[in-house]
């Protein structure tokens, strides 16, 4: 198998980000996976020259996670994506569509969560939170 | 002088999907560009709850309308991958025959939009008719236009014939014969180039640093080109990354045409050289695991990443498709454009709007 | 502009490019997908279609014999009628015309006799 993700921590993803991108690297996307109750994995994958780099950070919905459109613009969309989705909050994102990207205002849910949970942070609207399945 | 906010779109003459863009405007100039979606998401990624890893195949053949066959290609290489399997010589031939296809019928669907969008019909008309013949074939060697599911886990489901190819060459010959007489009409045209030739710039650095992708990246100058990589049969078929360096709308379209007869050739080298032999392997077991795979969509490159944990159901799938990697680099196009010459410039980085919101 | 002329001409004097439909409709390919044929006769109501098809489309019970397929969920990927293991399940080249109400199709087949225990 050829997918390796390097972990990465909170507190270090902006500054090794700003490294990689000096070293040429394009930002490619973001990806969420729940793997538990309130728990996620945030891979970011990375590029130069057709060799890929696999990120990995873990995150909660309990606390807010670091933006990397900080470093990289482009990861605004997707990281308002994961909000959408997944109902995990960014902090300092640049363009922040408060979790409204696709959803609309009454939507309370986090429609990619497996696991039902209660609220999400921010929005309290109630209504179904369990989705998918 | 006081700004005001324009909405454009989601609806909007030249736009085929729905998107929208706060447009900031001072007169008719472009302050600012914010755009927002989430007018046709599907949710599609969300599926492999309810489809096996099988079916997930014909899903993800409707990601996108245009280049249906090279999602499925995708996300089969990507299993294939996970299962440690390889699809046979033919299958992988067969793979680049559809998927050039279908990089000539989107290229030819969008160079005809794009003269749309500039108000030049009867170049609109011409180019689809041209497509028309590529649909054709589509249709006659794989049962269906645009959705052709010729895809499978291993493999590929169908097969072209002796005289499918003689039929595929000799519909090759006059596309490449009428989509060169417009040429001159795209590239040329006093009009065309007048409404396209330092509009929407995008920057070599801009292109990087943004994250563009596919002939928005290569009209910037980046020869960067997924199908580099090497994947299906592309490792023994000869060709360059096609690369404009003006970074404007018509650097853009002019990737894309020139693509198109890059594209005539890839189908014609693959034909020539399509070996015999079996269609695809049995996919057996069930895939455990994490892998990506990115393949070459006509719109830029497409990243698949699996995530399996050993049952027919995969647990997670994402797709990033290219128009989600250019919409960010709108928000620099735009900007100091006249609003006249937003649409044109929202259309030239093809923008697949059902593809992004999956 | 002028670039165009020589399509032009050649427009004015090659006939139309689409032809009169529906009075002149255009011969399906050989290969093309379309319509869902199954054979009563051969069809053992195994299910395996009804568990391939990735629209869900298909209904088969195999108490009752009965076969049931709905054209409107239908994505005509054929991967039933390659699943098919009595090939009774067959895909024609022959398109459905479009309908005014959705409609669903029906096979009625002889339920195999149960095995007595």
């Amino acid at each position: 198998m050829s997918f390796i993700a390097t972990p990465v921590t909170a507190n270090n993803l902006c500054k090794d980000a700003q490294a990689l991108k000096a070293r040429g690297f394009r930002f490619v996307t973001m990806t969420c996976v729940e793997t538990g109750p309130g728990e996620f994995d945030l891979i970011y994958h990375f590029d130069k020259d057709l060799d890929m780099v696999h990120w990995r950070l873990a995150a909660t919905d309990r606390e807010a996670s670091p933006s990397l459109s900080t470093v990289y613009l482009a990861a605004f969309l997707a990281e308002n994506e994961i909000q959408d989705q997944f109902g995990l909050r960014f902090a300092d994102l640049a363009i922040d569509y408060q979790g409204k990207l696709y959803l609309d205002e009454e939507a309370g849910a986090t429609p990619f969560c497996r696991f039902s949970r209660a609220s999400i942070t921010q929005t309290d609207s109630g209504g179904d939170t369990e989705g998918g399945q | 002088m006081k700004t005001s906010i324009l909405p454009f779109g989601p609806q909007h003459p030249v736009l085929p999907e729905p998107i929208h863009l706060s447009l900031t405007i001072e007169n008719e100039t472009v302050l600012e560009a914010r755009p927002a979606l989430g007018y046709v998401h599907r949710g599609l990624e969300n599926l492999v709850a309810a489809r096996d890893m099988h079916q997930m195949v014909q899903v993800v053949e409707r990601v996108c309308g245009i280049c249906s066959m090279i999602h499925a290609m995708c996300y089969c290489q990507a299993l294939e991958e996970m299962l440690d399997i390889q699809a046979p010589p033919r299958a992988e031939y067969l793979r680049v025959i559809w998927s050039e296809l279908h990089r000539i019928h989107s290229h030819l669907l969008w160079l005809g939009l794009f003269a749309d969008a500039m108000g030049f019909e009867s170049l609109f008309m011409q180019l689809w008719k041209i497509r028309e013949r590529v649909m054709d074939i589509n249709e006659a060697t794989a049962g269906n236009r645009v959705i052709v599911s010729v895809n499978v886990v291993g493999g590929v489901r169908r097969d072209i014939d002796e005289d499918q190819v003689a039929m595929i060459e000799k519909e090759l010959v006059t596309v490449e014969r009428e989509v060169k007489q417009l040429s001159l009409t795209l590239l040329t045209d006093f009009t065309v180039k007048k409404r396209t030739k330092g509009k929407g710039v995008l920057t070599r650095e801009q292109a990087l640093e943004l994250g563009a992708a596919g002939p928005t990246l290569r009209g910037s100058g980046v020869a960067q080109d997924m199908r580099q990589l090497g994947y299906a049969a592309f490792k023994d078929l000869d060709f360059e990354p096609v690369v404009e360096t003006g970074g404007d709308s018509w650097a853009r379209a002019a990737v894309r045409f020139k693509e198109t007869l890059q594209s005539v050739d890839l189908v014609r080298q693959a034909l020539a050289g399509l070996p015999q032999g079996d269609l695809a392997v049995k996919a057996k077991g069930k895939p455990e695991g994490e892998a990506t795979a990115r393949v070459e969509q006509p719109r830029g490159e497409v990243l698949y990443y699996i995530k399996a944990n050993g049952t027919k159901h995969l647990d997670r799938l994402r797709i990033r498709t290219p128009t989600f990697a250019n919409i960010p680099p709108l928000t620099v196009m735009l900007p100091g454009l006249e609003l006249a010459d937003v649409p044109v410039v929202v259309l030239s980085i093809d923008p697949c709007i059902s593809c992004t919101e999956r | 502009m002028p670039f165009m002329l020589p399509s032009i001409l050649r427009n004015v004097f090659s006939g139309p490019a689409t032809r009169p439909y529906p009075a002149n409709p255009r011969q399906p390919f050989a290969d093309a997908r379309g319509e869902l044929v199954n054979d009563p006769e051969t069809c053992i109501f195994c299910s395996i279609c009804a568990k391939k098809c990735p629209s869900q489309c298909l209904a088969v019970d195999k108490e009752l014999g009965t076969w049931e397929w709905d054209p409107f969920a239908c994505v005509y990927c054929g991967v039933c009628a390659e699943a098919c293991p009595t090939k009774s399940l067959r895909q024609t080249n022959v398109r459905r015309a479009v309908a005014r109400d959705k409609q669903s199709v029906a096979v009625q087949g002889q339920p195999k006799p149960k095995k007595s225990p």
